[in-house]
């Protein structure tokens, strides 16, 4: 049986959902109140700082109120700040809350494919019993027929059919999946369209790939990242650098105070905002990167969820992170570069052999072969042989293909053996039995694969025929595809069994940076730890059991869904559309989820530049009124300073909350450009729009008539 | 006006290229020295040591030092060389002192010529001057082979050798001499009794004959050049180098103010040639000399270019009303009367506090340059620089990476750098990464607590000091100026900066003296303790942190990698520290020089 594969399309785009839906937004909204108790509040450290300044503000109103502070500002003015203040932490949270409800949402309707089904398990005797995929453990044999959905994870050791695997991939096309080839991967939840398989149950139910990406979607096992690790470190680092400047200033205004009460002949103090404490809470926490405190774990969630809506299973937030700093990338040759079905195009004879002769030795040799190749020579011997002439005769022994061997054949009764394979590997076996390699051999396999077609040598015993010629065609686009990972900063490699010839001739064609021909998965893992030990961070996929030690050794181990249970063991991502141009999807995404956040933070410390203008004014505007030249933006009042300031920092969370679901627009234009963009962008404009902000805050207020 | 300041960069610039080429060869060891310098060299090698070994060799010097310089100031009664019996001086100050020694700082509570004889000079501040300057170019030296990947840094006590022997003493062989032929004195004898020009300059007896002056004298030209190739600032006299003898000539001025800064320009650029890096190197270079061009062009307009404003007065009386902010109390004014402006020429700018031998603007100039480098020597007085004009040598202070001293200032900026890296470096899609390696969450925990010392130890003490009589009682003017003579005070202890702002009253002078300055001992306390914490966390942390990083494997740079050697870099290098440090310091800056420049008389000016 012949088995042609469908590919999925390139780079499809992911469905588009809208970023805000009243239903999430209210269970958002209900989890961010929940999240103000300090115990869970706590491990956002900026946000619990705001917290706890809420909550001293929410003191100092009750001694206001209660008429113990004295001199100190009014009331209204301390509610409103201590309004805003909360406020801010609930903001915070929101933002939170609702990437953990979009997730959610997302994972609940992927949920839906993961419901228990009837399943049929297959007894040691070959008897049949009914059961449900919540009964199934891995190892387990079930049998699937035709309409019925596939139990569970799992990988079909008997039969090939059709599925349909638009539940969890969104595709609609059917894909093959068939035993023993590297396409015998299936999924839970997807349906069998024709046939009858026996699937070996891999994952018991609830312990799939996707559930645990669903886990890591809802936040139910997030755990933070490396760099987010460090980033909040930094983060409480600044926290405390800024109360290491606002706490002296308690005393440094009390000088002043002092200074001018003495200066006026006061008996008593002279009171100014400088030392009012919910003032100082206000500008502390205007100063600490509360935009990016609020927003960081939210770019995180949101960074798996945009991961996950282009089909890829992460099993960790660390791999999707990991991503954005892949150097190298590794494409196999066959199915990513080229279409991979490689079809017999030419007979080519050596040494007086006849093209009859020829091409019943190469369809011999190809009659249990399987693969399209295979497949392709005998249909394209059929056409002038008749089929009798290369049945294979009862007895013969099949020799398989080895990736090691890179040869496969037949063993005839009667002695002859038949072989074709790589030419290199056929020269070794013919040598090794002490024969000659003809002469004339070598310039025709050169000829061949200088036109970038594969040659197949195909031999007879001791004797070697002549030449398949092998033609693959470039996926479409796959240049374009490839000069785009060039631009964004990438090597790409390919990776051939084919001898190098024909890999110079298909590497120049798709415009690869390099390649690695003749590969068996002994030199793919040695090249692969080579360039490790030069410090390069390596993405590859794979979808074989071959691939499994290169996908367990590279920093990215794309696994396509269709292949072996090995694979995606061993691989740390999992792309259900089996689209392995899927990687450069993976590492624009870890490269958006790196830059939103580096955006976010410089964005959050730039800020504070205008807000000092605003509030230091203020705070000393009743002891050094000239210092009133300093406040640029002509705001109100010093209380109507503050609170614009206050506000405009709770503010910017909600209205940056798109951009860390969205992430900062990620273009392969190369680091300098990227770094000039963002530094004016999100730098330059941290600088600017708070001034512009804030003064637009004051001005609402005063024409409210809200301030004094 | 800017003859003197373009001149100084260019030749520093011109000479910083060359020497780096030497200093590289040095601190690489790929010398050859001299059979009876080799001996020295052989017997100090204790053997190739780990950062945590090198790091604790220099603790262990550093407690070598401290305890020498103690016992030494401890004998100044009792040693020779004390012909004039300088008694001991007060406890407070010989703490603060061997500390300020030790730690690169050299701020002086205590007058050199006053109270310290020629054995304190010689045994104490000389040695000290050597030793304590090359702690931070070996720190430096050990960063750099951290970042290089070894996992040995060398030996801290032949780095230290290397430093005094080879660099620190012919340099300042040279710059002796040309100070002695300048006429900077250079004996053992402790004073020269003269006749003065103006009869009765010094007074008269009791027989109506004119007074002798006695001017003391001493090795001034064998301390005089490590106190500026150092940037230790420590002068012999109290005056500093605005004494005639400690700075008698333009030329010797000239080259005082060159040497402070050879060498912190030198270490920018071997740290680049010992990386072979030299185009990041030279993007770093470039940002400091922008900033300390901004620094001095600002001390220069504001203080020779501005009339100082005590004399311009204030022609109509005006008020301001103080904002109640709703609370209960009345509202307050503060009235302003008119003030004439007096009759003082000032198209030279204000000339108060400066030593005119060297031009108008050699005041401002050296003031700027003593805090980017905090050598803290000074030429003129700094609390008679215009207000706003004192904003500058602040700067410098706080920022500390304007240069800074040597091999410090390179470790600071690199604290900078590593934060800025950090923020923007995310910013190309990639995680931080600094010289090709990963910049992860412990090097960043040992950079923010380095980078977390200095504003702690300038924003606390300040705040307690201002807010108490300890800074109070010994400010001498109330106020914004007050205020700044304290900040000034801290972040020339945290900077290890050791330059005054004076009026301050820090003196206590000898033990027995009947009226010390009446907060003398907490400024003492408070200052040395500034000094000790701020000279080795920001050393020690770095260190480790490089450690940590050099661990690391280098990531090949691809179109993807943020590169550090281009504009872009540089910009964001110095909108790092230019954003950072205002954020630190703004309120400072607005309590006292903001205040009182933009405060009328009597409030400012």
């Amino acid at each position: 049986m012949s088995i042609t594969v469908t590919e999925a399309p390139i780079g499809q785009p992911a469905p588009k959902r809208e970023l805000f839906n009243a239903g999430l937004a209210m269970a958002a909204l209900k989890q961010s109140v929940v999240m103000l108790r300090p115990d869970i509040q706590w491990r956002n450290p900026v946000m619990f700082v705001v917290e706890i300044g809420a909550g001293l503000t929410l003191g100092s109103i009750v001694r206001a109120a209660l008429g113990l502070s004295g001199t100190g500002p009014r009331l209204g003015y301390l509610i409103a700040l201590d309004v805003w203040l909360w406020l801010t932490v609930l903001f915070a949270n929101f933002a939170t809350a609702f990437a953990e409800e979009r997730g959610r949402a997302q994972a609940a309707s992927m949920r839906r494919t993961r419901v228990a089904t009837p399943a049929s398990r297959l007894r040691a005797d070959g008897s049949v019993e009914a059961t449900t995929s919540v009964g199934l453990t891995p190892g387990d044999r079930v049998v699937v027929n035709a309409g019925e959905l596939i139990p569970g994870d799992g990988e079909i050791i008997e039969g090939a059919a059709s599925v349909d695997e638009s539940a969890i991939t969104g595709e609609s096309a059917a894909v093959i999946r068939a035993a023993g080839g590297d396409r015998s991967g299936v999924t839970g939840g997807t349906r069998l369209l024709s046939d009858r398989v026996v699937v070996q149950i891999s994952a018991g139910f609830g312990q799939s790939f996707l559930d645990r990406m669903i886990a890591l979607v809802e936040g139910a096992v997030r755990q933070r990242t490396p760099n987010e690790i460090a980033l909040t470190l930094v983060l409480t680092a600044f926290s405390l650098i800024f109360l290491i400047v606002v706490v002296p200033l308690w005393p440094m205004a009390y000088n002043a105070e002092q200074y001018m009460a003495g200066y006026l002949g006061l008996s008593g103090a002279l009171p100014s905002l400088g030392t009012d404490v919910p003032t100082l809470i206000a500008l502390l926490v205007c100063l600490i990167p509360t935009t990016i405190g609020a927003l960081l774990a939210a770019i995180g969630i949101a960074g798996m969820d945009r991961a996950l809506r282009a089909n890829i299973i992460a099993k960790s937030g660390k791999a999707v992170e990991t991503a954005g700093d892949v150097d190298t990338v590794l494409f196999d040759k066959t199915g990513t570069i080229t279409l991979g079905s490689r079809r017999a195009s030419d007979f080519l004879p050596v040494g007086g052999v006849s093209q009859q002769e020829l091409r019943i030795a190469a369809a011999l040799a190809s009659s249990a072969d399987q693969t399209p190749e295979g497949q392709s020579i005998v249909t394209a011997v059929l056409a002038d042989v008749p089929s009798q002439a290369i049945e294979a005769p009862k007895g013969a022994q099949f020799v398989p293909f080895t990736a090691q061997t890179r040869m496969s054949g037949i063993d005839l009764p009667d002695g002859r053996r038949v072989r074709k394979g790589a030419p290199d590997a056929i020269a070794d076996y013919l040598r090794a039995q002490g024969a000659q390699v003809p002469a004339a051999l070598t310039p025709l396999i050169e000829r061949v694969a200088a036109a970038g077609s594969t040659p197949l040598v195909v031999a007879d015993n001791l004797r070697a025929l002549g030449i398949v010629v092998l033609e693959d065609t470039l996926k479409p686009n796959i240049s374009a595809r490839i000069a785009q990972l060039r631009q964004m900063g990438l090597r790409t490699i390919m990776i051939t069994g084919d001898n190098r010839l024909t890999a110079a001739t298909i590497a120049r064609h798709a415009g690869v940076d390099d390649f690695l021909a003749e590969a068996t998965p002994e030199t793919k893992l040695t090249f692969l730890r080579k360039e490790q030990a030069e410090g390069k961070l390596i993405a590859m996929m794979g979808d074989g059991t071959n691939d499994a030690p290169a996908l367990a050794q590279a920093d990215i181990g794309l696994a396509m869904n269709s292949g072996t249970q090995a694979a995606k063991e061993a691989g740390n991502m999992v792309d259900l559309d089996s689209d392995p141009t899927k990687l450069i999807e993976v590492v624009t995404i870890g490269k958006q989820l790196l830059m939103t956040r580096g955006a976010l933070t410089t964005f959050s410390i730039a800020n504070d530049v205008a807000k000092y203008f605003a509030i230091v004014p203020a705070l000393f505007a009743g002891t050094l009124p000239w210092l009133k030249v300093m406040d640029i933006m002509h705001l109100h009042s010093p209380t109507s300073a503050i609170l614009s300031a206050v506000i405009f920092n709770a503010l910017i969370i909600p209205l940056l909350i798109p951009v860390a679901l969205k992430g900062v627009r990620y273009r392969p234009l190369g680091a300098d450009v990227l770094l000039r963009r963002n530094l004016l962008v999100w730098g330059v404009g941290g600088v600017i729009v708070p001034f512009i902000g804030i003064k637009l805050i004051d001005m609402v207020m005063v024409t409210m008539h809200l301030v004094t | 006006m800017w003859t003197l300041p373009i001149l100084l960069l260019a030749v520093t610039i011109l000479l910083s290229i060359p020497l780096s080429r030497y200093f590289a060869w040095i601190m690489e060891g790929r010398y050859r020295a001299p059979r009876w310098l080799a001996w020295f060299e052989r017997h100090l090698d204790t053997g190739e040591q780990d950062w945590k070994q090198y790091t604790v060799s220099m603790l262990v010097f550093s407690v070598v030092l401290f305890t020498f310089g103690y016992v030494v100031l401890c004998l100044q009664p009792i040693a020779p060389l004390n012909p004039l019996h300088r008694g001991i001086l007060a406890p407070s100050a010989i703490f603060n002192t061997v500390i300020s020694f030790l730690t690169n700082t050299n701020l002086q509570h205590y007058s050199g010529d006053q109270h310290l004889s020629n054995f304190s000079q010689i045994f104490f501040i000389l040695p000290n001057m050597f030793l304590s300057a090359s702690i931070g170019f070996c720190a430096l030296s050990a960063i750099i082979r951290l970042f290089r990947g070894q996992a040995t840094v060398g030996n801290y006590f032949v780095d230290m050798w290397r430093v005094v022997a080879y660099i620190y003493l012919p340099a300042a062989m040279i710059s002796g001499i040309i100070f002695m032929h300048e006429g900077m004195p250079m004996t053992y004898r402790t004073e020269q009794t003269i006749t003065t020009l103006e009869t009765g300059a010094m007074g008269t007896d009791a027989q109506g004959h004119a007074n002798p002056q006695n001017i003391i004298v001493g090795p001034v030209a064998a301390v005089i050049p490590i106190k500026m190739l150092g940037t230790n600032g420590g002068g012999f006299y109290g005056m500093n180098s605005a004494h005639p003898l400690e700075n008698p000539t333009a030329l010797s001025n000239f080259v005082t103010t060159f040497d402070m800064m050879i060498f912190p320009f030198t270490l920018v650029l071997m740290y680049g040639r010992m990386l072979r890096r030299k185009r990041h190197a030279a993007v770093i270079y470039s940002v400091m000399l922008t900033l300390m061009v901004v620094l001095i062009g600002w001390t220069v307009i504001f203080d020779t270019l501005r009339p100082n404003p005590a004399f311009t007065g204030n022609p109509a009386a005006h008020s301001y009303t103080l904002p109640a902010n709703g609370s209960a109390a009345p509202a307050q004014r503060i009235s302003v009367p008119a003030v004439a402006a007096l009759p003082v020429d000032q198209r030279l700018g204000n000339l108060e506090g400066k030593e005119l031998r060297f031009g108008t603007s050699a005041g401002a100039v050296f003031a700027a340059i003593t805090t980017d480098v905090t050598c803290g020597a000074v030429n003129a007085e700094h609390d008679s620089l215009n207000p706003i004009a004192s904003l500058s040598p602040l700067t410098g202070m706080w920022l500390n990476c304007v240069f800074g001293g040597k091999g410090v200032g390179m470790i600071n900026l690199l604290l900078f750098l590593i934060v800025g890296v950090f923020l923007a470096g995310q910013m190309v899609g990639r995680s931080p990464e600094y010289l090709g390696r990963k910049v992860g969450a412990r090097e960043m925990k040992l950079a923010m607590i380095a980078l977390l010392v200095h504003p702690v130890l300038i924003l606390g003490p300040s705040g307690l000091f201002a807010a108490t009589a300890w800074g109070t009682k010994a400010e001498s003017n109330p106020g914004p100026h007050g205020f700044s003579q304290i900040v000034y005070q801290f972040s020339s202890a945290s900077a290890n900066n050791g330059s005054a702002f004076d009026g301050l009253g820090v003196t206590y002078g000898f033990n027995n003296n009947p009226s010390p300055a009446p907060e003398a001992v907490p400024l003492d306390i408070a200052t040395g303790l500034v000094m000790l914490f701020s000279r080795y966390l920001p050393i020690i942390a770095p260190i480790a942190m490089a450690a940590f990083l050099g661990r690391k494997k280098i990531a090949p740079v691809s179109l993807g990698t943020m590169r550090d050697d281009t504009v872009t870099f540089g910009l964001l290098l110095l909108g790092t520290i230019v954003i950072i440090g205002a954020l630190l310091f703004l309120p400072v800056a607005a309590l006292g020089p903001l205040a009182e420049h933009f405060g009328p008389i009597p409030f400012g000016g």
